[in-house]
C-alpha cells in the first residue's frame, strides 16, 4: 500500500509541473501574442510592439526553455521518488 | 557551369548521401523496422523529428503565408511549434513507457477493444495518406522546376527515391536519412535568409535582423515596411485585423493537431528511455526553432523587396503617401533588365503573372480592395490609372524565387532546390512509415492473422510501404485538387481524434472503452461536417451547403479552426459516456498507473 501511496505522491507532483508549465505556455502564446497583445502595446520594440516579438518568436524561443525546464524537473522528481531508470 | 547542371550535381550529392545512409544502416527485425531498435539518441532524434516534422508546407508555404499577411498568420509559428510543448508534458514520455509499436496499439490495448483499435488505424491513415499526397505533389512541382523534366517523371523519381530508403531502411534507416535531410534543408533555408538580412539591415542574424534598423533608411525595419505596405494600400503588417477567437483557436488546432499527428508521435518510440523521450522533444523544437524563427525574416523581407522591386519609390519616399509621385516599376525593365531574371523565371510557372491594363508601359501594383485600399484606390483614380496590374503573386514562389530576388549565386538557388526536396521526402518517409505500421502490425499482425512470423510481418510492413508509395504516387498525379485543404483536414482530424484519445487514456482511468470509441466518433464526425459544410462534400466544389465567408461561421470559427471545437467534443462525449457505463476492468487501471511512472520502459527494448 505504501508503494501505491509514494507513487500517488509521485504523479500529484508531475500534474503540479505540468499545470505550472501548460499555464506558461498559454500565457506566452495566446496571452502576450494575441489576447493581452493590447494591454503590452506600450512596450515597443524593433519597429512594433512586444505582442508581435511574442508572437512571432518569443513564444518560440520560450517554449524550448519550458521543455528543458520540465524534463530537468521531471528527471529530479524521478529520482527524489525512486521511479528513474 | 549553368544553373541546371548545378542543380543537378547538388541534388544528385545529396541523395547520394541519402540511399548510402539507408543501404549502411538497414533495417533487420520489426524492433528495427517499427522503432529503430529503440537506440536513437535524443539530440538524433530531436533532428530526425524536426525532419520529419517540417514538410514542403514550412519550407516552402509558411514564409509567403506570413509574407502576405503579417501578424496575423504568427498562429503558424506559434501553432505548429506550440504542440511540442503537449508532446514533452502529456503525451511523449508516457507512450515511451508503454513501450509498443504504433498508436493505434496503444488506443486499442488502453481501452482493451478491437474496435477502438480498428477506429485509431482509420484516423491514422486518412490522416497520413492525406498528408503524404500533398508531400508527393510538392516532389513533383520541386523536380519539375529544378531539374527542367515534366510534373510526372519528376514524381516517380521522388517516389522510387522513397521507396529505396524507406523500404530498406525502415524507422532505423530513415532517422539517420531524416538526419542528413534535416541538414540538407536547414543550410537551404538559411544560406539566403543571411544574405538577404545583410542586404536590408546589416544583421548577419536573420531572427535580430527583423527588429533591427533599415540600412537604406535608417528606420526601423518594421516600421518601415508598415509604411511601405500601407502606401500601397495593403493592411499594416505588424497589425491585427482578424478576429481574435478564430486566431486563438486556430493556433490552439495546430498545436493539438500537431501533437495528435501519428508519424511525428512515432518518433518518440525509438529513444531508449523515458527521459530521453522528454529531452528529445525538447531538441526537436530547438531544431524546427532554427527555421521557424527564420521564417518571419524570410516573410517580412521578401514582401519588402517584392514591394520595393514593383514600385521602387515606395522604400525611398518618407512621407506617407509619397510613393505615388514615383512612377512604378516599367513592363520594359521586367522584360529586359539581368537582375529581374526570377519574374521572367517565374513567369512561365504561371505563379506570377502581370498585365498592363492601361496601356502605360508601368505595372502599378497596389491594393485595390476592401477598407484599407479604398483610400489608395481613389488617388491611383485621380492619376488615370486602372487597377493592380500584377495580376498573380503565389505565396509559395516566395521562399523558392528568394535567392533569384536577391541575386544570390547559383549554387545557392541549387541549395535550396536541394533542401526543398529533403523537406518533402522526409515527411512523406515518415508518413508512410506509420501507414506501414498501422498495416502490417495492426491490421494484419492485431486484426487478420494474430500468429503470423516476425519474418513474415516485416516483409508485410515493407510491401505495404510499397502500396502506398504507389498510391499516393497515383494520387499525387492526378491529385483530386484539394492538396491545400487536406493539410486542414489532416490537422483537424488528428486534433479532434488521436490526441484527446490519447491525453485521457493516459490522464484519466475512468474513461472506458465507449468513451473513446463515441468520443472519437464525434470528435471526427463533427470535424469533417463542418469542413464538408463550408468546403463542399469530400471537397467537390458546388456540394457546399453554406458559403466559405466569416459571417457564416458559426460564431466565427474558422473550417480550419474547427479541430479545436472537435477535440472539445471528443472530450466531453467520451466523458459523459465513461460516466453512464461501467468502470474499465482493473488490469487496464494497472496499466494506467504503469505508463505513468518511468521506471521500467527500459524492458521494452527486449520485447
Amino acid at each position: 500500500m505504501s508503494d501505491r501511496q509514494s507513487s500517488n505522491a509521485y504523479w500529484q507532483a508531475n500534474l503540479r509541473i505540468i499545470w505550472v508549465c501548460l499555464i506558461i505556455w498559454a500565457l506566452v502564446s495566446y496571452g502576450f501574442g494575441i489576447i493581452l497583445r493590447p494591454l503590452i502595446s506600450s512596450i515597443s520594440i524593433g519597429g512594433t510592439d512586444l505582442g508581435f516579438w511574442f508572437a512571432q518568436q518569443g513564444s518560440i524561443l520560450i517554449f524550448i526553455v519550458l521543455i528543458f525546464w520540465y524534463a530537468a524537473r521531471m528527471n529530479r522528481l524521478d529520482r527524489e521518488h525512486g521511479v528513474d531508470e | 557551369m549553368d544553373q541546371f547542371t548545378l542543380n543537378l550535381i547538388v541534388i544528385g550529392l545529396s541523395f547520394a548521401l541519402y540511399i548510402g545512409i539507408a543501404i549502411y544502416t538497414r533495417a533487420g527485425s520489426t524492433s528495427e523496422f517499427y522503432a529503430a531498435n529503440r537506440g536513437v539518441s535524443p539530440v538524433m532524434n530531436g533532428m530526425a523529428t524536426a525532419a520529419d516534422w517540417m514538410s514542403a508546407a514550412s519550407f516552402i508555404s509558411m514564409a509567403g503565408l506570413i509574407a502576405f499577411t503579417g501578424y496575423d498568420n504568427s498562429t503558424y509559428l506559434m501553432g505548429w511549434t506550440g504542440g511540442y510543448v503537449l508532446l514533452a508534458l502529456l503525451l511523449a514520455p508516457y507512450l515511451r513507457k508503454f513501450g509498443k509499436f504504433t498508436v493505434p496499439e496503444f488506443i486499442g490495448d488502453r481501452f482493451y477493444s478491437q474496435t477502438a483499435r480498428i477506429i485509431g488505424v482509420i484516423c491514422l491513415l486518412i490522416i497520413s495518406i492525406t498528408y503524404v499526397i500533398g508531400q508527393m505533389t510538392g516532389v513533383g512541382v520541386t523536380f519539375s522546376r529544378y531539374l527542367e523534366v515534366s510534373n510526372s517523371t519528376g514524381l516517380w523519381i521522388g517516389a522510387a527515391l522513397v521507396f529505396c530508403y524507406a523500404v530498406l531502411g525502415g524507422m532505423k534507416g530513415i532517422t539517420y536519412t531524416q538526419v542528413a535531410q534535416y541538414v540538407v534543408l536547414i543550410i537551404a533555408y538559411t544560406i539566403p535568409a543571411v544574405f538577404i538580412a545583410m542586404q536590408l539591415t546589416g544583421h548577419v542574424l536573420p531572427q535580430t535582423g527583423l527588429f533591427g534598423t533599415h540600412d537604406a533608411s535608417g528606420a526601423k525595419f518594421l516600421a518601415k515596411l508598415d509604411q511601405v505596405v500601407t502606401d500601397l494600400g495593403f493592411a499594416n503588417y505588424t497589425g491585427h485585423h482578424k478576429s481574435t477567437l478564430d486566431m486563438v483557436l486556430f493556433t490552439l488546432a495546430l498545436m493539438i493537431g500537431t501533437a495528435g499527428l501519428p508519424h511525428v508521435i512515432i518518433r518518440f518510440f525509438t529513444v531508449p528511455k523515458v527521459s530521453d523521450a522528454r529531452a528529445s522533444a525538447g531538441w526537436a523544437l530547438v531544431f524546427i526553432a532554427l527555421l521557424y524563427t527564420v521564417a518571419p525574416a524570410v516573410g517580412s523581407m521578401a514582401r519588402f523587396n517584392l514591394t520595393a522591386t514593383m514600385w521602387p519609390g515606395a522604400v525611398t519616399g518618407t512621407e506617407a503617401g509619397s510613393t505615388f509621385s514615383e512612377p512604378a516599376i516599367s513592363l520594359e525593365q521586367i522584360e529586359t533588365a539581368p537582375e529581374l531574371q526570377w519574374m521572367r523565371n517565374w513567369q512561365t510557372t504561371g505563379l506570377l503573372s502581370w498585365e498592363d491594363k492601361n496601356g502605360d508601359g508601368l505595372i502599378q501594383y497596389y491594393n485595390e480592395a476592401g477598407a484599407e485600399g479604398a483610400p489608395v484606390a481613389e488617388q491611383i483614380a485621380a492619376q488615370g490609372l486602372t487597377g493592380n496590374e500584377l495580376t498573380t503573386v503565389n505565396n509559395d514562389i516566395m521562399v523558392l524565387a528568394n535567392p533569384e530576388i536577391a541575386n544570390l549565386p547559383g549554387w545557392v538557388i541549387a541549395i535550396v532546390a536541394a533542401g526543398g526536396l529533403a523537406a518533402a521526402l522526409s515527411t512523406a518517409a515518415g508518413l508512410l512509415l506509420a501507414i506501414s505500421g498501422a498495416v502490417s502490425h495492426d491490421l494484419i499482425k492485431g486484426a487478420i492473422n494474430p500468429n503470423i512470423s516476425e519474418k513474415n510481418e516485416l516483409m508485410a510492413a515493407r510491401i505495404s510501404m510499397g502500396v502506398s508509395i504507389l498510391v499516393a504516387t497515383i494520387l499525387g498525379l492526378n491529385p483530386p485538387g484539394f492538396a491545400a485543404q487536406t493539410v486542414a483536414l489532416a490537422f483537424g482530424l488528428a486534433a479532434s481524434s488521436i490526441f484527446p484519445v490519447l491525453m485521457m487514456g493516459i490522464f484519466s482511468k475512468r474513461i472506458n472503452k465507449q468513451g473513446a470509441i463515441w468520443g472519437m466518433l464525434a470528435g471526427i464526425l463533427s470535424t469533417l461536417l463542418y469542413i464538408f459544410a463550408y468546403k463542399g462534400w469530400f471537397f467537390i466544389s458546388g456540394t457546399n451547403m453554406l458559403e466559405d465567408t466569416a459571417a457564416n461561421w458559426l460564431f466565427g470559427i474558422s473550417p480550419a479552426s474547427f479541430g479545436t471545437v472537435g477535440a472539445l467534443i471528443n472530450f466531453i462525449v467520451a466523458y459523459a459516456v465513461s460516466s453512464a457505463t461501467e468502470e474499465p476492468p482493473v488490469e487496464v487501471i494497472e496499466l494506467v498507473e504503469s505508463i505513468r511512472v518511468p521506471r521500467g520502459a527500459g524492458d521494452a527494448v527486449a520485447h
